[in-house]
């Protein structure tokens, strides 16, 4: 008698033959994309990819509707244009880091953290001047109106869940409301609000009270959902020991969901860093580091963008570039940070 | 009652709340209202500032094309000269935003499909991490990139669509200038509300329910008519609201938009005439060079922008909070 060992197989699994096909039906769809490039009159990256895109789609589709069925082969189709839609999203993006990176490094150099452009013009060579003021000014701003924006954010987030009281619904309506608001009206509201009728004059505290307004919901909504995902036996546990409810938020809920909320500050600080068009209607903006937000216009890095990038000459252009390769960084960093954070808490 | 064996005092049970816990709620609660307050404030701000123009022009603030101060001897405004209309950067803000939802919806709604129904797990948390990072990204790198490396990809496409659809009245060009058009602004904006649909889109589609879905491959679908029959009809609605976001977000965005449109007074629906508008854009270009009076004519425009982005947004809202559920 002999053993028959069961090969184990896996139907489901595209046969040998079938991947060969299909990588055949791949190199057909290059070769016909590289052909109708070179012949018609659609020219550049995009047309090899929407052409090859094209010729998959045909091809796939005549493959699968004679090795299978219509049904499979409109699953095929479908799979195409879906992948092709991800790779459209995709594109902008790796375009976008590629080229920052790309233009930006030739404007770093290690003075660009040490001096500001009170001796230099936008026009000089690219290692007169730096970007200084803008870095002290953005990090200024962007630290007071975290300090501003995190009370109210988390108090809000607070309200929603652990009070809950008669305005919880207008509230959570509102809060998404407000993340809504455009940037440069948070910009015109300071200007009506405080500079016309009060101040008189750009400082960067008024760049703070108007990043403040758009921190404030990003905030409010991170913490919101941190805050929810805490288990409400918790909270229970909290007040069955005898806690009321001031010690059972303040020493359960918060300290359970400090890495969420964190994370909450850190979106808040990436939501605003860049921040252009309020900043150039309140904080006026200087070429020399200003230490006091409470006098005097200052300076920020979206600011020394906008400025390098308005003047047009070749130099001017690349100290853009460098400035929003900087400010990239910092958001990067900003966002991986976050994404750690909020990972290990899950 | 104090006891001679030194048990503890016996406690008074009560369920009113102490007065620690009333001041808790107290300041939370003050906290809580502060978003109402700022929205309160944000509207009577710029509504008192800009109340005298809209006092003065009406209604034909939102339907005049024209923008002019002009000031007689005594250096007060001039009633019968001056106007102030919006409606051209009005057009030109609708125009830019609906050609972002335009380009920007149905790419968004492929890839979330993709990151729900196809891709591999890591492949997905990768790219959700690139695309919750692309959101992040300050509107002046949009602003940058679209004027320097966008702009001559677009134009070509904007000449293709010429070539090709220019019977179509939208697609039409007296002049022959494809730079700076609302076309190319459109396509920046549906580069940054990509983000936002997607994500909003995934949410929903991650949402539909899993018997669906099971009861639909044991019946035989393939996976496009399983997202078709179950994943597309329970989604419908929450795409409708992510969409909105987006209109709101394309609407009120302003440094992007500014880089790489060319403003033009003037009422323009051909998309693809280097000539356009956006009322955010509109204010940061008028407020360097504005006098008292144009300054109190761009916080109304600014009063209208607000209202216009709220309504929006608030209705979008309400779609999403109300999506799932339904389908076959």
């Amino acid at each position: 008698m002999t053993i028959t060992t069961v090969k184990p197989t896996k139907p489901w699994m595209a046969r040998p033959a079938q991947r060969l096909q299909s990588l055949g039906v791949f190199l057909a769809a290059i070769a016909i994309s590289y052909f109708v490039v070179q012949i018609s009159d659609f020219k550049g990256k995009l047309a090899y990819l929407t052409v090859f895109f094209l010729a998959f789609m045909v091809l796939d589709f005549i493959y699968q509707y004679l090795t299978l069925s219509k049904s499979a082969a409109k699953d095929a189709i479908a799979r195409a244009v879906i992948a092709f839609g991800m790779a459209v999203v995709v594109f902008p993006i790796f375009s976008i880091l590629v080229t920052v990176f790309l233009r930006g490094y030739k404007g770093l150099h290690f003075s660009l953290f040490s001096l500001d452009m009170r001796a230099a013009s936008m026009n000089d060579p690219i290692g007169a001047g730096g970007l200084q003021h803008a870095l002290v000014g953005t990090f200024l701003m962007v630290a007071i109106a975290l300090v501003i924006s995190v009370p109210l954010g988390i108090l809000t987030a607070l309200y929603l869940t652990e009070i809950r009281g008669r305005f919880t619904k207008p509230i959570a309506f509102l809060v998404q409301a407000m993340s809504g608001v455009p940037s440069i009206v948070a910009g015109l509201f300071i200007l009506s609000a405080l500079i016309y009728t009060v101040t008189r004059a750009y400082s960067g505290i008024m760049g703070s009270l108007a990043l403040s307004i758009l921190m404030i919901p990003t905030i409010a909504r991170t913490s919101e959902e941190v805050l929810l995902l805490i288990p409400s036996d918790l909270r229970e546990a909290g007040v069955a020991l005898g806690g009321t409810q001031w010690r059972t938020v303040a020493l359960v809920v918060v300290p359970a969901a400090k890495s969420g909320l964190v994370t909450a500050m850190i979106l808040g600080i990436a939501r605003v860093a860049g921040e252009t068009a309020p900043l150039l209607l309140v904080a006026g903006g200087s070429d020399q580091t200003n230490l006091n937000p409470f006098n005097g216009p200052m300076a920020s890095l979206p600011y020394y963008v906008w400025k390098a990038y308005s003047f047009g000459t070749a130099e001017s252009v690349t100290r853009a570039w460098a400035g929003i390769l900087v400010l990239l960084i910092i958001v990067l960093i900003l966002f991986t940070t976050a994404r750690f954070l909020s990972g290990r808490k899950g | 009652m104090p006891s001679a064996t030194g048990l503890p005092q016996r406690r008074e049970l009560t369920t009113k709340p102490r007065f620690s816990d009333k001041v808790f709620r107290g300041i939370v609660t003050t906290g809580g209202l502060s978003s109402l307050l700022l929205l309160g404030l944000i509207f009577a701000f710029l509504a008192y500032q800009g109340f005298s123009i809209l006092k003065m022009e009406k209604f034909s603030f939102i339907t005049g094309s024209q923008w002019q101060v002009v000031l007689n001897d005594s250096g007060a405004i001039d009633k019968a000269n001056t106007a102030f209309g919006i409606a051209p950067m009005l057009v030109g803000t609708i125009l830019c935003a609906i050609i972002a939802l335009v380009v920007a919806v149905p790419v968004s709604v492929l890839a979330a499909l993709f990151l729900t129904f196809y891709a591999p797990p890591a492949l997905k948390r990768f790219l959700v991490a690139i695309i919750d990072l692309m959101a992040a990204f300050p509107s002046i790198l949009f602003g940058l990139w679209g004027f320097f490396i966008l702009m001559p990809s677009a134009e070509y496409w904007a000449k293709l669509l010429h070539k090709y659809f220019g019977w179509f009245p939208a697609f039409k060009m007296e002049v022959p200038i494809f730079t700076r058009s609302p076309f190319v602004a459109g396509v920046v904006l549906a580069i940054m509300v990509i983000p936002i649909v997607t994500s909003i889109s995934r949410e929903v589609f991650a949402q539909t329910p899993l018997d669906r879905v099971q009861a639909a491959y044991a019946l035989g679908a393939s996976r496009w008519s399983m997202i078709r029959a179950v994943v597309l009809p329970y989604g419908r609605s929450g795409v409708v609201g992510g969409a909105m976001l987006g209109l709101g977000r394309a609407m009120g965005e302003t440094v992007a938009v500014y880089t790489v449109l060319n403003i033009v007074y003037q009422v323009n629906w051909h998309v693809l005439v280097g000539a356009g508008g956006s009322v955010a854009s509109m204010i940061l270009l008028k407020f360097g060079e504005a006098g008292a009076q144009e300054v109190k004519a761009l916080m109304a425009a600014g009063l209208v922008l607000f209202l216009l982005t709220l309504i929006v947004n608030s209705i979008a809202n309400a779609i999403v909070a109300k999506s799932g559920g339904k389908g076959r």
